[in-house]
């Protein structure tokens, strides 16, 4: 088991208002992901050649105090750029104007503790161990302001509870997915994608759809033809739902083996594992609510 | 006292199920008014009298699964597992219902006036089904005994493995499940079918259904089928 969520939109005014609407459909979905909890948030996009990197340094032993503004100094004498800092406890959002690969190379040979959750113009991507309405409160999730946003409570059954192995992953740029059920061909998928030098962080199977997923995009796919590779390569149980720079979608297996329901208004369209994550949502009494069919796809643009 | 209400986004279900089990069957109130269900998971199992109970909105798994008796009208969706392994009486889901309604009713009638999900009937044991809207993939899968009336479409593999439930279909079957076929309307369907459509509330003419019953070919193991069905 597991619970997702999901959260675009449309009234512009409402995102100042993201974070606050989405913590309780996080929380709602507590039962069915006790262990860990994770979202991805995409906010306004920043400048071309601008980006955005989420680090967590969580996993770094007896270091809850990693110091962040010595990092970034130290990144300043050795690269000579200047980078913006944004924390959380362990957790921050780092902006740099200059190639994000150099500066994860930078970080990985004087920083190997840190784990990068995401990169670029739009994401932001937060992830820890805990209850979710822990994990809610930690990041002040309820502050949270952007256009869209994925979310998930983890209830781990595939590979251990760590916070890489929480949802969101990630890979490129702006792409996330979260993942509700468990795939049955991850190593497969990870023995096509290896030899092509896609380089994977963890043993968890959602990494698997995650990165082949990704893979296609990158290889010129549009997010529809992606999908439907998807439905072609991944076997398993699985209801994804997927962030991009300007999209939410969602696809469930062919024996819609994992729920999920979504509600769509004027001011917005929210997708919940279960219906009780979206009853406390502005004019949910008058939202269209159904549920979406398997093995079709779901796209929503902000 | 004549109505009893509930609201849940003040009392937990329990406390409403423990009056439903408990108190209901004293004869309390004739009627139980259910607000705010807000997708809570086991709405009204179980109960073992004939109660009424309205609930007004979403419900969450299982509502009004093992029901005895008791007439159930949810105005709104319902989640996986809607009256499953019902013994007798009435659920009625206005909206749409997830995945696996009715799943091995053993009596009673479900009525989901808008669409099902997959597995609708499930190993349905003698119940009847009335679906206004359409039947997801692998509807009444080993379905035994019992009838299931659908108005619209049904997904893949329906009836698949059937035993000796029957199955009528308006709309377009996607594919029917091994050992499942169409057969001709005789005048007891056309009597089932109106009688049911009747206690549904719904108005179709009963000669428009297809038949689906088993072909029994799969009763008894055959050598020869080389795995193939």
């Amino acid at each position: 088991m597991c619970g997702i969520v999901g959260l675009l939109v449309k009234t512009p005014a409402l995102r100042a208002r993201l974070g606050e609407l989405m913590a309780p459909m996080l929380i709602g979905m507590t039962e069915r992901g006790p262990d860990s909890a994770g979202l991805a948030v995409f906010t306004e996009p920043l400048a071309d050649g601008a980006r955005k990197i989420s680090l967590y340094s969580g996993l770094i032993e007896d270091d809850d105090d990693f110091n962040w503004q010595g990092m970034a100094h130290e990144m300043k004498e050795h690269l000579g750029i200047d980078a913006t800092l944004k924390t959380t406890g362990n957790h921050a959002i780092l902006g740099v104007s200059v190639d994000p690969e150099m500066v994860k190379r930078w970080l990985k040979e004087h920083h190997p503790g840190l784990f990068v959750l995401s990169t670029g113009k739009s994401i932001d991507l937060y992830k820890d161990i805990g209850a979710p309405a822990e994990v809610a409160d930690r990041y002040n999730f309820s502050k949270l302001k952007g256009s869209h946003l994925v979310g998930h409570t983890r209830m781990a059954t595939e590979s251990a509870v760590t916070p890489d192995r929480a949802h969101p992953f990630t890979a490129g740029e702006d792409f996330c997915l979260v993942h509700n059920g468990s795939l049955s061909n991850p190593n497969g998928i990870r023995r096509k994608l290896e030899p092509r030098g896609i380089h994977f962080e963890t043993d968890n199977d959602t990494e698997a759809a995650c990165r082949f997923l990704e893979w296609r995009l990158r290889e010129g796919d549009d997010l529809e033809t992606a999908l439907k590779k998807g439905f072609e390569e991944l076997d398993g149980f699985y209801t994804f739902l997927m962030g991009t720079k300007d999209a939410l979608a969602l696809i469930r297996d062919p024996f819609a083996c994992k729920p999920a329901v979504v509600a769509e208004t004027g001011d917005y369209v929210a997708i919940a594992s279960e219906f009780r994550s979206l009853a406390h949502l502005p004019g949910i009494e008058n939202a269209h609510v159904f549920e979406p069919a398997p093995e079709e796809m779901y796209v929503w643009k902000i | 006292m004549e109505n009893l209400t509930f609201d849940l986004s003040e009392t937990p279900v329990n406390t409403l199920n423990h009056y439903l089990h408990h108190e209901a069957p004293k004869g309390g109130a004739r009627k139980i008014i259910v607000t705010h269900p807000d997708g809570a998971h086991n709405i009204a199992v179980g109960l073992d009298c004939p109660v009424e109970v309205e609930i007004l909105g979403h419900v969450g798994y299982y509502a009004g699964g093992m029901n005895k008796a008791a007439r159930i009208v949810i105005e709104g969706s319902a989640g996986t597992g809607v009256g499953e392994n019902m013994m007798s009486g009435t659920v009625h889901v206005r909206g749409f219902a997830s995945n696996g309604a009715g799943a091995s009713a053993h009596g009673g009638l479900l009525i989901i006036d808008g669409d099902a999900g997959l597995r609708c009937g499930i190993s349905l044991k003698g119940g009847d089904i009335v679906v206004g809207g359409s039947v997801g993939s692998f509807s009444a899968f080993m379905a035994q005994a019992g009838r299931m009336v659908i108005c619209g479409d049904a997904g893949d593999a329906l009836g698949d493995s059937l035993y000796e439930a029957v199955l009528y279909v308006k709309g377009n079957i996607k594919s029917l499940g091994a050992d499942a076929r169409i057969e001709p309307l005789a005048d007891a369907d056309i009597a089932a079918v109106s009688n049911l459509l009747q206690q549904a509330g719904m108005d179709h003419a009963p000669r428009d259904f297809k038949r689906v019953a088993s072909k029994r070919e799969l009763y008894h193991w055959n050598a020869d089928a080389n795995q193939e069905y």
